[in-house]
């Protein structure tokens, strides 16, 4: 048996042909924000634009379609040499080996050109679709990484990451691919029209005028099964709901013995889902033997009525051999007609992830640097805070004229309830956000004015939320100065008390940290983001909430190594703990976007106000 | 797939072989129209005989219906077989977790268990559907059409006996290579997806350290082999459909030059080499479908594999107690502890904290403990390490009882042990002097009230929410229980009040409110033991104090009215949350390293005092000493010990500035986990 946990679910393009009714829709369109408000391209719009990433490779575009156009006519001309090599065949003593030979011979040779031609275009439009896809993906990517913070921030990222991933997907197997598919369809249905007038224009008429039979019922059937379908899709979803809300947390139902009645709900919705499913199953199973039997009959007719003109003569004549060919195409005829339907949805769902992939590469960009930006070169950790305002949103201002001046190597602590606004200032200061009015000046220049390369260069910063990406731990300690040395990213470990930790691991530096962190612990992840500040070698701090998951202890050990760093160092630190912050030079007190009181921990005690009151509490 | 089989087919016997038989039915139809069309020219064309022509062709109109007729109950009988299997095993899927404890949770992990309860079940499901509705078509379509071909002429037949199996190889050749490679470009796909969402959600960082050139090289680079993949498995597939249409022409070809001879020789009629090449079309329309079912039935019996894997997995927590337990008497075996509490809580009023170690004094005798470990150890299933090493504490009824210890120190799981969420692997965890194993679960978990660390709540309302525990409880009672957790402020700003919704994970409240609403979720439905698994740290100390004084003047009126007090146990990393407990347990490395009351701990124990005065508590001479030591961590303190007396003559006082290795407390998560 394969290995039963490796992913199979790209196998589901093979297989969806004979699934039926495996139904995964394309994603539901974008979430709010300013991608879901543009303007909704027009379709010449979105080809025009796709056509730029397909003309790169403009020599396989020219050769697939042509090959296919090629390889779709040589295999609709088969059967009407079958039809002539039968009619070779008469009886005994009775056939033309002479004529047999040279048509087989040829028959032979159509079918090997046919094959070539049809890997050649498999092989170019494999080729074109996907290098296309790629740079529309890398496109999307990159385009991401010069998206403002706040439009980051704004969006859903399973939204973003789905964009890239599902909707660049959808353009490669839909506009590529589906185009021809498209093509192939229409040629063949053009094609195999031909053929028949050329062969007898009557029974081409019947088989014209029978068709639209066949699909007629595999429309019908997809109508009716199709409500049936949603509602199943429906109950799906709720049930899928339930399983993720109560499995997820499945500890908790645990602990409450909640189990039972999580089950009676579930067993509804299952029973639900029995009748929806039955129902919506057996419809669109109907869909191959309803097709299968007016196909079947159209097989009767045609070949009654071929009988009847190789007989008779009448509407027209017609040789047995004829007959053969009519009754190949009239198999085959419909067939051409359900790709194409299946391939327009197909294309419908493309266009949806055009747009959503476009409405993303038409985002408003941040700003780049002025053009009159200045390198900022060896940084003081002067940091003045003039007068600012800033909101996230319009309607509801978070910092309201604030005023700090930090001259270099002063630490300052920022304390408030959440959302007071503390990790915002944090975001203003390197630039994540611009502020609304007033500025902020960093060694005495407007930061609007500085390059964001320099300017963030001279911060080092370490956040509640830990970041560590797929790699070993070394290269992301070394994640701000790619450069250091073995030894040095040791050095900034220790001091960072990751060292004994990381020791343990298997690989020790080299271990290769997972999606997500893999295994750490959150303390343990912050001190491999602590450890990375320890590496650069930054003017000025920011710490936000960066001890939050490290025990009390440790916290204590890892505080004095970040006294170490700070000492001489301009540095702003978040925290909840007062215990972290008591040693500040200045205390920020916030509270609904302003600083409220200022000043050391003893005048603040002094003065008996906000947060004299939280720090009692913290004993109360 | 055998044992899914054996468990589920059963109930549907009669579906499972009447489906199938209708198909072969309709497959024999199927096979039977090429000669029936054959018969139409040779019998028809050649003798010129038009009501030979109109026989057979009304012979393939009956042959339709009969046809269509058979495949509506085959697809009748695949659906409902289909769909009841999958039904039932969803239920039995979900009944069987829902027996898991905590450990076998661990060993699946969440996030499996959810996909195998939806998507492997389905595609199980689809491949039975499948199984009735095509599995038997097309194989017996390419058998019956080659049979058929061999009955008509065994010389032209062996044409099949040759092309046939070159298709079905190269069918074999072609998937067994790329399905392989399927799964590779998806899990390039994924990494695709991985470094997009790494992009996103270290967006901060990778600006502050100004790296996007370097992201954008990996994404690109990631780019790169996705599409190489990807192009390298299209070059494979691509070959699948010439080199089928070339093998099955050439061997029309092949049939009509023979078939001539034969013709010629009078052994073989015109309308028969059609037959043969109608056949031929036909079998080759059986491989490909053939070749699409065993990619869709490899993928179901992973599922299948999966799904048993879940079922052959026993809970190893049995209910097994049968006997509901009674509680102790309330009235009379608390009153003292009442009257303690009561004690308590005015002396606090007063300001004194010490005054707190007289409840603890009067030790209350004559009633059982309401929560007792004895000698308790446990190791997570594939640890090396114990989690808990024998652990050994006393609790009675009204107590509360402080745990604090660095993280991966073993505090949750000692609680986890309390409501029977693990079993201990050695001892005994007794409460109220029975052992949990002899206590009915569902009303062991009514007595002992959890607030996980984790704040979630589920979809619903507010009251549907907080009636967890208990189903019918009264607003008052609701209103009561969110007022004690802090939260009654956080309903009454809601318009709906309790009947307010709560989306999924209760993502529309904020962190510190979820918090106190699981808080309130626990107290619903009066339970004897609250505890509280580190579910303050969302709170400020504000909040929390006002809580934790909440709690104890509910346990105190609770007492009063001669109910039972209720116990508390509270989880915690900061002193403050826990220095009233009646009992602070302090815990490293899965060990009791202190215990005893705030005053007897910050005198005694050195593990204590470090934790003390990283939070800036008071700690007598200790924080001199820390601080002459640059406030490094101090303790070389072997695990556990308990230092006795004064603190200044604790051993390792006088060590080293410079923690040893293994002092730091991470390491501890490292060993724990191994």
């Amino acid at each position: 048996m394969p290995n039963p946990y490796a992913s199979t679910g790209s196998v589901a393009t093979v297989t969806s042909s004979i699934a039926g009714g495996s139904s995964s829709g394309p994603n539901a369109p974008g979430g709010p924000g300013s991608l879901a408000g543009g303007p909704v391209l027009s379709p010449a719009t979105v080809v025009r634009r796709l056509a730029r990433y397909v003309r790169p490779h403009a020599g396989l575009f020219v050769v697939s379609f042509v090959t296919a156009a090629v390889s779709v006519i040589l295999q609709l001309y088969v059967p009407i040499q079958v039809g002539q090599a039968i009619d070779c065949i008469i009886g005994t003593g009775n056939v033309d080996f002479a004529r047999l030979g040279a048509i087989a011979v040829q028959l032979a040779v159509v079918v090997t050109i046919a094959a070539v031609t049809q890997w050649v275009q498999g092989y170019c439009i494999n080729r074109l679709s996907f290098r296309a896809i790629r740079d529309l993906r890398v496109d999307a990517s990159e385009k991401i990484g010069r998206m403002p913070l706040s439009f980051i921030d704004a969006h859903p990222h399973g939204d973003l990451i789905s964009r890239v991933v599902n909707d660049v997907e959808q353009i490669g197997d839909g506009l590529l691919q589906g185009f021809t598919n498209l093509f192939t369809g229409v040629v063949t249905i053009v094609g195999t029209l031909v053929f028949m007038l050329s062969v007898s224009v009557p029974m081409a008429i019947v088989v014209v005028l029978v068709t639209p039979l066949s699909i007629l019922a595999a429309w019908l059937i997809a109508k009716l099964s199709n409500r049936s379908f949603a509602t199943q899709q429906r109950i799906q979803g709720n049930l899928g709901a339930h399983v993720e809300e109560y499995v997820g947390q499945q500890k908790l139902v645990d602990a409450f013995a909640f189990g039972p009645r999580a089950e009676e709900r579930f067993e509804g919705l299952n029973s639900e889902l029995y009748v929806a499913g039955e129902r919506a199953q057996f419809l669109s199973s109907l869909s191959n033997p309803g097709t299968r039997f007016i196909n079947n009959i159209i097989y009767a007719v045609v070949g009654v009525l071929g009988c009847v003109c190789v007989i008779t003569g009448w509407p027209a004549p017609l040789t047995v051999g004829g007959v053969q060919t009519f009754l190949s195409y009239a198999n085959q005829y419909t067939k051409p007609f359900n790709e194409v339907t299946s391939v327009i949805t197909q294309i419908q769902i493309a266009f949806a992830s055009a747009r959503r992939i476009f409405a993303l590469l038409d985002a408003t960009e941040e700003a780049p640097d002025a053009p009159d930006a200045v390198e900022l070169v060896d940084p003081r950790g002067d940091v003045a805070i003039e007068h600012v305002d800033f909101s996230y949103v319009p309607e509801r201002p978070l910092l309201r004229d604030i005023c700090v001046h930090a001259r270099p190597g002063m630490r300052f602590a920022l304390v408030g309830p959440t959302g007071c606004g503390k990790t915002t200032l944090i975001n203003l200061l390197l630039r994540f956000y611009d502020v609304n009015a007033g500025r902020i000046a960093l060694d005495g220049v407007d930061i609007r004015q500085l390059t964001r390369r320099s300017l963030r260069a001279a911060f080092g910063m370490v956040l509640q939320d830990t970041w560590l990406f797929e790699g070993t731990v070394a290269e992301n300690i070394a994640y701000g100065r790619p450069d250091a040395t073995r030894e040095e990213i040791v050095a900034a470990a220790e001091r960072a008390h990751a060292d004994s930790f990381i020791r343990a691991l298997p690989a020790g530096y080299d271990t290769v940290i997972g999606e997500d962190g893999g295994t750490f612990s959150q303390g343990q992840r912050q001190l491999l983001c602590i450890a990375r500040v320890m590496l650069t070698d930054p003017a000025i701090l920011l710490l936000d909430e960066a001890t939050s998951s490290i025990d009390t202890r440790t916290e204590l050990q890892v505080q004095a190594a970040f006294d170490q760093l700070m000492a001489g160092r301009t540095s702003f630190v978040v925290a909840h703990r007062l215990s972290t912050i008591r040693e500040a030079d200045c205390i920020l007190m916030m509270r609904d976007g302003r600083i409220i009181e200022r000043g050391t921990h003893d005048e603040l005690i002094a003065a008996g106000g906000a947060y004299a009151e939280l720090y009692r509490a913290q004993f109360a | 797939m055998l044992q899914i089989a054996r468990r589920f087919f059963g109930r549907f016997r009669v579906n499972l072989i009447v489906g199938p038989l209708c198909k072969f039915i309709e497959v024999v139809f199927d096979v039977l129209t090429p000669l029936v069309v054959a018969a139409m020219i040779d019998e028809g064309v050649t003798h010129r005989d038009l009501s030979a022509v109109l026989y057979y062709g009304g012979m393939l109109g009956v042959f339709a219906l009969v046809g269509i007729a058979f495949a509506l109950v085959c697809q009748k009988m695949a659906s409902r077989a289909s769909q009841g299997i999958g039904t039932d095993i969803r239920t039995a899927l979900y009944h069987h977790i829902n027996e898991f404890s905590y450990a076998e949770l661990d060993r699946f992990g969440t996030p499996s268990l959810i996909t195998r309860i939806t998507n492997d079940v389905n595609q199980v499901q689809l491949a039975v559907a499948l199984a009735i509705r095509q599995l038997i078509r097309w194989p017996f379509l390419a058998v019956g059409s080659m049979i058929a071909a061999l009955l008509i002429n065994v010389q032209l037949g062996l044409i099949f006996l040759i092309s046939t199996p070159i298709i079905a190889a190269v069918f074999w050749w072609v998937m067994s290579r790329s399905v392989p490679f399927f799964r590779e470009v998806q899990a390039r796909l994924d990494r695709i997806g991985l470094l997009t969402r790494e992009g996103l959600s270290g967006v901060r960082v990778i600006r502050a350290f100004s790296r996007e050139a370097h992201e954008r090289k990996r994404f690109r680079k990631a780019a790169d082999d996705q599409a190489a993949v990807a192009i390298a498995v299209g070059k494979l597939s691509a070959v699948l459909n010439p080199v089928t249409f070339l093998v099955m022409n050439l061997a029309v070809c092949a049939i009509l030059w023979q078939g001539g001879q034969l013709v010629s020789v009078g052994s073989l009629s015109q309308g028969e080499v059609m037959a043969f090449v109608n056949y031929m079309t036909q079998t080759l329309l059986s491989i490909v479908y053939v070749a699409n079912l065993v990619v869709v039935f490899t993928k179901a019996s992973a599922s299948a594999w999966r799904i048993n894997e879940v079922f052959d997995c026993t809970p190893s927590i049995i209910d097994t107690g049968n006997t509901k337990v009674e509680l102790p008497n309330a009235a009379n075996a608390v009153a003292e502890e009442a009257a303690n509490l009561k004690a308590a809580l005015a002396a606090e009023t007063a300001g004194g904290v010490s005054a707190l170690a007289a409840e603890d004094a009067a030790d209350p005798v004559g009633s059982a403990p309401a929560i007792r470990l004895r000698d308790v150890s446990f190791t997570y299933p594939g640890a090396s390490a114990p989690a808990l090493d024998a652990v050994d504490l006393s609790l009675m009824p009204g107590q509360t009882l402080g745990v604090i210890g660095g993280t991966g120190s073993g505090k949750s799981t000692l609680v986890n042990l309390i409501p029977r969420l693990y079993d201990a692997s050695e001892g005994a965890v007794e409460l109220f002097g029975t052992d949990v194993r002899s206590w009915p679960l569902a009303q062991l978990r009514h007595e002992v009230a959890v607030v996980p660390q984790t704040a979630s709540l589920v979809s619903g309302t507010i009251r549907s929410n907080l009636c967890w525990r208990w189903p019918d409880a009264s607003d008052e009672e609701l209103w009561r229980a969110l007022e004690v957790a802090q939260a009654a402020d956080v309903v009454r700003a809601l318009e709906q009040g309790l009947d307010a919704p709560v989306e999924a994970g209760g993502k529309n409240f904020s962190g510190g409110q979820r918090q106190r609403l699981t808080i309130a979720r626990a107290l619903v439905g009066e339970p004897s033991v609250l505890i509280l698994d580190d579910s303050a740290s969302a709170l400020d100390f504000k909040t929390d104090a006002a809580l934790r004084r909440a709690l104890r003047e509910l346990s105190a009126a609770r007492a009063a009215e001669g109910g039972l007090p209720f116990t508390t146990v509270i989880v915690s990393q900061r002193v403050s949350s826990v220095r009233e407990a009646s009992l602070i347990c302090v815990m490293r490395r899965g060990r009791v390293v202190g215990l005893g009351t705030h005053a007897e701990l910050v005198r005694s124990c050195t593990i204590y005092q470090e934790i003390c005065t990283s939070q800036g508590e008071e700690v007598p001479g200790a924080e001199e000493r820390l601080r002459a030591q640059g406030g490094m961590g101090p303790a070389a303190v072997q695990p556990g010990e308990v230092v006795p007396g004064n603190a200044e003559s604790a051993p390792g006082a006088t060590s080293a500035p410079e923690a040893p290795a293994s002092s730091v407390l991470p390491t501890e998560e490292v060993t724990d986990r191994a």
